[in-house]
């Protein structure tokens, strides 16, 4: 969740002060040739040029596990499944490789504001108004996502707190009505802001 | 300059207000009344979220029925709850975030940004993740991005609500140093004195109209 709700690094680094499309396109390019990448060593290679761009990016060792941390269990199963299927070589490109990716775009993340992501995607975008698509209400429509995140997982702990202040803790219905409720409240309330900050004109 | 004439707003089967007529120039204007009165519904009308149903409000000589979008661009709103209205992920980019529509240089953009952010005590917060600030801080981001535009008009439903005290003497504070006019709708009464004018509502009409204290006066008698 942290990689969607402010995982951004503030710093100078060369990495920071690259424009975020230049890192999306590089992320795309280095995915691809993780992709084509077909030993351990040469993955190895890449593992360590990976740890140079972090220590290049200067945001610390607990951001760079963060990057990763979410996807741990499923690399360790995705090692398990691929090590019975195709042996330990193919096991461990695999799970490499996405591994690898993972600490990729979490780095782009992390050395990037989303206000800059949005812009560039806004930017990619600009050809879609011929058909009609606003980049601007897709902008804000990710944005918004990416805002609701902390904002309904607060929402589900108040609603789990008086759950339990009640003594209803294993009620999905007393979970989920609030919940519903509470979440479409906010939904109103953030479209009036919206409209009050002048963005629906 | 606001003007109410004759403003009639019903909601379903419900009169929210009746009959409200009032000119408002002065600088520092209270609104209060007991809950469900139309405070806030009075306070909506004021930048155009809100319509009514019969008579008209004029803000800034344009009438909101036919002038609500050019009347938002001069009219910030701030809300009680300032979850809802911080839309980036981080505090500089929600203020910025504001200035969007308005397609300023970066560096603009950024100075503007930096001032505001100063201006409110949040200098040290501009990396910040908006959702990790306390509830204080998060009303204080949501006015920096209110104010970030310079609006002529600000509006203000229930601001410290929520707010312990030490936040609500910081948004007096800042309310007496603003230098537009100012709108404020609350229950905190110590909060509108030293205001030029205070309107108690009650059941949809204004009851009391006068100085703070002759209004709050009104409004402790009503409600005993």
């Amino acid at each position: 969740m942290t990689g969607l709700t402010g995982a951004y690094v503030p710093g100078t680094s060369p990495l920071h002060r690259l424009p975020a499309g230049a890192k999306l396109g590089g992320l795309a390019a280095a995915c691809t040739v993780l992709v084509l990448l077909g030993s351990p060593a040469a993955l190895a290679g890449a593992a360590a040029a990976v740890a140079g761009l972090y220590a290049l990016a200067r945001v610390g060792v607990a951001a760079a596990w963060a990057q990763v941390r979410p996807v741990r269990w499923f690399a360790v199963a995705l090692f398990a499944l691929q090590w019975f299927t195709v042996g330990v070589e193919g096991a461990a490109v695999t799970t490499l490789r996405v591994v690898l990716a993972v600490a990729l775009a979490g780095l782009v993340t992390i050395t990037t504001r989303t206000s800059d992501m949005l812009a560039t995607l806004e930017r990619c975008l600009a050809p879609a108004r011929f058909v009609g698509l606003d980049p601007f209400r897709v902008s804000l429509l990710l944005s918004l996502t990416i805002r609701s995140v902390p904002v309904l997982t607060g929402l589900a702990a108040r609603v789990r707190e008086a759950q339990r202040a009640r003594g209803v803790e294993r009620s999905l219905r007393a979970f989920a009505v609030p919940l519903v409720v509470g979440a479409l409240r906010h939904a109103d309330a953030l479209g009036e802001a919206l409209s009050a900050r002048g963005l629906d004109d | 300059m606001i003007e109410f004439a004759d403003v009639h707003v019903r909601l379903g089967s419900r009169d929210v207000l009746r009959g409200i007529t009032a000119c408002l120039p002065e600088r520092r204007v209270g609104v209060v009344g007991a809950n469900g009165s139309g405070k806030s519904t009075l306070a909506r009308l004021i930048n155009g979220l809100a319509l009514p149903t019969s008579g008209s409000v004029t803000v800034l000589g344009l009438d909101t029925r036919r002038h609500a979008a050019k009347i938002r661009r001069g009219v910030g709103f701030l809300f009680t709850d300032p979850d809802a209205q911080i839309v980036m992920p981080t505090v500089a980019e929600d203020v910025a975030f504001s200035l969007r529509r308005k397609r300023l240089p970066r560096e603009e953009v950024e100075r503007r940004v930096a001032e505001v952010l100063a201006r409110y005590g949040l200098a040290g917060h501009a990396d910040h993740p908006a959702h990790h600030l306390s509830g204080g801080q998060k009303q204080l981001l949501a006015l920096c991005s209110v104010m970030v535009l310079e609006p002529d008009v600000l509006v203000m439903d229930e601001p410290t609500t929520l707010l312990d005290l030490r936040h609500s003497r910081q948004v007096a504070d800042l309310l007496r140093e603003m230098p537009q006019q100012v709108v404020v709708v609350s229950h905190d009464l110590p909060l509108l004195a030293g205001f030029d004018r205070v309107l108690v509502l009650d059941e949809g009409r204004v009851v009391a109209d006068g100085t703070p204290d002759e209004a709050i006066a009104h409004y402790r008698k009503i409600m005993s």
